[in-house]
């Protein structure tokens, strides 16, 4: 290796001292300026309630959380977040034909999010279900759940 | 100094004085010599030269398109500034401010408009602009670095715009801010968390009109300043192209620049003042209900000027509607003018006889072919289900895209056999491009109905 003249070490010093600067300014902006999570509203935790209380082959809208709690014949839920795949338009539930139609540029989805009409890209996103003790239904809305095909995994079973 | 400048005459009153020493030479210069003097030592004047070439003062020329937009960036600045004291960004209040601005305030309906027409036209200007520098071959060296500035402010322009659009907090910015940003999401790997970090969550809301507010009223205007002064000395320092005729030396004269330029410029300021109180009198800019998240329009738009690429969008797979082709013709863009050797026909529009004819052939071309691709694209072609097997990335993005490039590099051994030089080659290309995404974002803004379903509009 060649020998490192002192101006050179001095030079690459104030160099990496420089970047070091930069990097750590950059996250501190970053980090500021990053989405902070809200609570009780739309990206926190939603309590839905007992499960017997929504009937097999419900679409129920839930207006606050921005996504429709949907119970299939088979008793299993899904929570379908109302944006639409292909461009972010609030997809309505159509209960006449069972499906989900966007206004803004004609996908169709079923009522599991399984795409049937294009430009829709993806199944509509789900948000993570669970139950607590008491056998209420607990809705997670801090992060959409992207998926390129639905799946029978994706159904929570009560 | 003479000595004829530092004498004080005797019989001057005090506030004559004072007046007289705000310039620091006289408002009056009696020769050429005084007259070059005041442009150079004025704070503002001295972003021109002290001599202008006689021939860069034809109108038809320049247009007085980038002095246009510096009247527009001005005319947004003092609007936007008066705006501020009317708006509160938030969802609760953003709609109630804009009700205030048209019931209200006084003169509120009228900044307003201003403002919001100003902003609109800023962006036509600029690409007119764009188009006038690049047809006279005013890119090439050494102003090729001056160019991709230029590119870099119309982006920051399309910026403001668009950051702009969602403070009226209307059903019109709301969605048309949802679809825009949605377009971002398509980008691999880096779209999804920058678009989080520009909406400040998931979806629109009130971290979203925070962040839209702070960028259009602080980030993006200092840009645009730093940027935009960056620019005019760059035009000051490599001098302006001469225009000229086919085979025609360029003409050096030169005159003095106060008055020769700064009047044309003061009457073509006082015009456009004018054009803009008079359309921002008469033509309201659009209100529309306060923003329902839950409830889409139909059809749902984005900004007028992502139109192009949201039609786009509509004919190819995502990461080529919105990632490979706006990238590819951005990349295009910027590497235009190092790739163009031709000085000789600096000056010319569209460089000779032929590359005007050519230019002309090929705007028509993009026309027709967007159309045509529109519609047989609506109608017919449907690769997805003739190739069911593939996955669509292919057969809605490769192939298509295959066909398009070879088309183009067709169209570019034909030119060439059109006896085009490379640079007419390469203009023709560019006008092809350039008036088929044009053609694209007319079709979306006027010939797209409910469901985005393709509609004429007279019918």
């Amino acid at each position: 290796m060649e020998k490192l003249s002192r101006r050179d070490f001095l030079g690459l010093a104030w160099g990496a001292a420089g970047a070091l600067a930069i990097t750590e300014l950059s996250f501190v902006g970053f980090k500021f300026l990053s989405p902070r999570a809200t609570d009780g509203e739309f990206g926190g935790e939603f309590n839905l309630g007992a499960y017997e209380d929504y009937p097999l082959g419900s679409v129920t809208p839930v207006e606050m959380g921005r996504f429709y709690l949907v119970r299939l014949e088979n008793g299993g839920f899904l929570a379908i977040y109302r944006r639409c795949t292909h461009l972010g338009c609030a997809v309505p539930f159509d209960q006449a034909t069972g499906k989900f139609t966007c206004p803004c540029h004609g996908s169709v989805f079923t009522n599991e999010g399984d795409v049937l009409n294009q430009p829709a890209p993806r199944p509509l996103d789900l948000f993570a279900l669970s139950m607590n003790e008491e056998g209420e239904i607990i809705v997670n809305t801090s992060s959409p759940i992207q998926r390129d095909k639905t799946s029978v995994e994706d159904v929570f079973h009560a | 100094m003479t000595e004829k400048e530092t004498q004080i005459p005797e019989k001057e009153s005090l506030p004559k004085r004072i007046f007289k020493s705000i310039q620091r030479d006289p408002l009056a210069p009696e020769d050429d010599r005084g007259r070059m003097k005041m442009v150079m030592n004025s704070l503002i004047l001295h972003i021109h030269p002290t001599k202008t070439p006689k021939a860069a003062l034809k109108f038809n020329y320049t247009f007085g398109l980038g002095g246009l937009l510096l009247l527009l960036g001005t005319v947004l600045a003092i609007t936007g500034v008066l705006l501020i004291f009317a708006y509160t960004p938030s969802p609760d209040a953003a709609y109630e401010s804009m009700i205030a601005l048209q019931t209200e305030v006084f003169f509120g309906n009228l900044i307003r408009n201003l403002h919001h027409w100003s902003g609109n036209l800023m962006v036509v200007v600029a690409v007119l602009h764009l188009l006038r520098v690049f047809y006279t071959g005013g890119f090439t060296k050494p102003r090729e670095f001056n160019w991709a500035m230029g590119i870099a402010l119309l982006l920051l322009i399309v910026g403001a715009n668009f950051t702009g659009y969602l403070l009226p907090w209307d059903q019109l910015a709301y969605w048309a801010i949802t679809v825009g940003v949605s377009l971002l999401d398509y980008v691999p790997l880096v779209g999804e968390p920058l678009t989080r970090l520009l909406l400040g969550g998931s979806e629109v809301g009130a971290a979203t009109l925070t962040n839209f507010y702070g960028l259009h009223i602080a980030i993006i205007p200092l840009a645009i300043f730093g940027l935009a002064s960056f620019h005019i000395w760059r035009v000051r320092k490599d001098k302006i192209t001469i225009p000229r005729k086919i085979d025609e030396k360029a003409n050096k004269t030169r005159v003095t620049t106060m008055p020769y330029l700064v009047s044309i410029e003061f009457v073509f300021a006082l015009v456009w003042i004018a054009i803009l109180f008079l359309w921002a009198t008469f033509v309201n800019a659009p209100l529309e209900e306060a923003a329902n998240p839950a409830h889409s329009p139909n059809p749902a738009k984005a900004a007028w000027y992502f139109m192009g690429l949201q039609e786009l969008l509509m004919h190819f797979h995502p990461l080529f509607g919105a990632i490979i082709i706006p990238g590819m013709g951005l990349f295009g863009l910027f590497a235009i003018p190092y790739l163009d050797a031709d000085m000789d026909s600096v000056g010319v529009w569209f460089r000779s006889v032929n590359g005007r004819w050519l230019a002309l052939f090929s705007a028509n071309l993009g026309v027709i072919g967007a159309f045509a691709f529109v519609l047989v694209d609506e109608y017919w072609l449907d690769l997805p289900g003739w190739l069911p097997f593939l996955p669509s990335s292919i057969s809605n993005g490769w192939i298509p895209m295959a066909g398009l490039l070879l088309l183009l590099i067709g169209y570019y051994e034909a030119l060439k056999a059109m006896k085009a030089t490379a640079c007419e080659a390469r203009q023709s290309l560019f006008t092809l491009l350039f008036s088929a995404f044009i053609t694209l974002t007319i079709i979306g803004i006027y010939f797209r109905g409910e469901g985005m379903a393709f509609i004429l509009p007279w019918s």
